[in-house]
């Protein structure tokens, strides 16, 4: 790896951290994040030649720290701090930093700059991006390309949100227990979403759109870190990696959806598998289930069969009655129904979905899967009706293409 | 004398690797290992997931398992290579033929192995 690619790696792994000392120091996201890139600026013309600081996060705080308020002594026209070529230096002033890096205020620290970005007042795509821009550090360039926009649009939508976000006055003391799980809970959503808006891409725009994928890993992976007990968490991130494990195997070459029983498993990412499953056990120790540890465990029987046949159906309708009992929802009773389909066949699968017609009357995916039973049942008539409904409610062509072939392949007789 | 020689690094920075990036890390490490190979040197080889899939045990009177690692540090354990070295000078050389390679900010620790049982796991 070059130099500048290594220093590139360290200052986006220690740019949380980091962002998240500087706004607890300024109080002011602006301040922060000026004082962050001077930092990063710095560690760009020292680190080349002097080698990376032992923790870089604390060497860029400090820095950053030192550049802003020599602009104010600049402007007071005091004598400057000695400069960072020799703080680096001064192991002393890191360690002491360090040792309060590691404190319980670096995690509230973190979990506030990622509260910060998940303000309930802004649409959910706006904290998507602003979390983007601040806490992976990501340019309007790159944030706007994913969200398939124009480049000033999403500098005018990230400075709303930015100004939207410095007027919500977020308190700086240490949360409470219960204000601190409803943090987790806000970011969790936010990160999820995130994920959410990569995935449901496809054609030209998946590849693009894939870095959200991995921003929202990376995240997920972050927040992790600073709860590792917290099953919900190790629930999402198991999730998250469970579904980029396929990312390779679920759009054929033209970009349309490739459903998971057509996929080749073999294109499967391994590595992304074992660590999903092994975060999974980690959090089913903890016997306190939840919607994210329900939905990575149906990931996860996905991804522990070795040919689509092998899937344990029963478990799959379990977990989503699981889901249903925690989060009662018409489409989570859809899914259960899928599974049921496959475990007693569709009769009793069309007498789950049968109730669901008035909640579900406007999404496609319900039609899709009325029809296949209906289909499956012999009446035929009834499932072309719903097919043609179904169509009708394709939001894009992927979509119309995407339960087409869903259509298609379950018209199949007993498949 | 065998050696372990263990890696550390900085887990959110080479978190923030890119796919490629990682695999070109990964790539250069592998001509190193293939070296000590043909020379016979090389033992089992293993990179570890990262400390969020860690699970702690604390021996006491009452076993307690905690989620996470052992310790909270600035650099993890990321894995580690077993290899034989004639001497220590031998070691520092070889671990340095590693980290040329990999080229990033961490370090290795090289300890001396006491017992040493290859099993006979199948990758």
């Amino acid at each position: 790896m070059t130099a500048i690619a290594w220093i590139d790696a360290a200052l986006r792994g220690a740019r949380p951290q980091a962002m998240a000392a500087l706004l607890r120091n300024f109080r002011d996201l602006d301040l922060a994040e000026e004082a962050f890139q001077e930092a990063c600026l710095r560690a760009l013309r020292n680190w080349p030649s002097q080698g990376p600081p032992r923790d870089p996060a604390a060497w860029l705080i400090f820095v950053g720290r030192n550049a802003a308020l020599d602009g104010v002594r600049r402007r007071r026209s005091e004598r400057p701090l000695p400069p960072e070529e020799v703080l680096s230096n001064l192991e002393d002033a890191e360690r002491s930093l360090a040792e309060q890096l590691d404190d319980a205020t670096y995690r509230d620290d973190i979990l506030r700059l990622l509260f910060i970005c998940c303000d309930p007042e802004l649409p959910a795509t706006q904290q998507i991006a602003l979390a983007l821009r601040i806490v992976c550090g990501l340019s309007v360039k790159q944030i706007a390309r994913a969200f398939l926009v124009g480049e000033s649009a999403m500098e005018q939508r990230i400075t709303r949100a930015k100004s939207r976000v410095a007027g919500a006055e977020v308190p700086f003391e240490p949360p409470g227990a219960v204000e601190r799980a409803e943090r987790v809970a806000a970011v969790a959503t936010v990160i999820y979403l995130m994920f959410n808006e990569g995935y449901s891409a496809t054609g030209s725009s998946a590849h693009v759109r894939a870095s959200l994928c991995e921003e929202a890993i990376r995240l997920a992976r972050l927040l992790l870190r600073l709860f590792p007990g917290d099953p919900e968490i190790l629930g999402l991130t198991a999730l998250l990696l469970l579904q980029h494990s396929r990312s390779a195997a679920r759009l054929d070459p033209d970009g349309a959806i490739v459903l998971l029983e057509d996929q080749n498993r073999a294109l499967w990412d391994r590595e992304l598998v074992a660590e999903g499953i092994a975060l999974l056990d980690k959090a089913m120790r903890h016997r306190h289930p939840g919607t994210y540890q329900l939905q990575a465990a149906i990931a996860a029987v996905h991804s522990r069969a070795a040919h689509a046949g092998d899937t344990d159906w029963p478990q799959i309708e379990v977990l989503y009655a699981g889901i249903e009992r925690l989060e009662p929802s018409p489409v989570v009773s859809l899914n259960r129904a899928v599974a049921a389909s496959k475990v007693r066949g569709p009769a009793a699968a069309l007498e789950i979905v049968e109730p669901l017609a008035k909640e579900l009357s406007g999404y496609f995916y319900f039609f899709g899967v009325r029809g296949a039973l209906l289909l499956q049942l012999g009446r035929a008539d009834e499932a072309r009706v719903a097919f043609d409904r179904a169509l009708a409610l394709a939001n894009s062509p992927a979509e119309a293409a995407h339960i087409r072939m869903q259509i298609d392949r379950l018209m199949k007789p007993n498949d | 004398m065998l050696y372990a020689i263990l890696c550390y690094d900085s887990e959110a920075a080479v978190g923030s690797w890119t796919k490629e990036q990682d695999a070109a890390a990964i790539a250069k490490l592998d001509v190193v290992q293939e070296k000590l190979a043909r020379e016979g040197r090389l033992g089992p080889v293993a990179r570890l997931m990262p400390t969020t899939a860690a699970t702690t045990l604390r021996k006491g009177k009452e076993t307690i398992v905690l989620d996470g690692p052992f310790a909270e540090t600035k650099e993890a354990l990321l894995g580690f290579f077993v290899v034989e070295c004639a001497s220590l000078e031998k070691a520092v050389e070889t671990a340095k033929d590693l980290g040329r390679a990999s080229s990033s900010t961490g370090s290795y620790e090289i300890r001396p192995l006491r017992l040493f049982r290859p099993g006979n796991l199948k990758t």
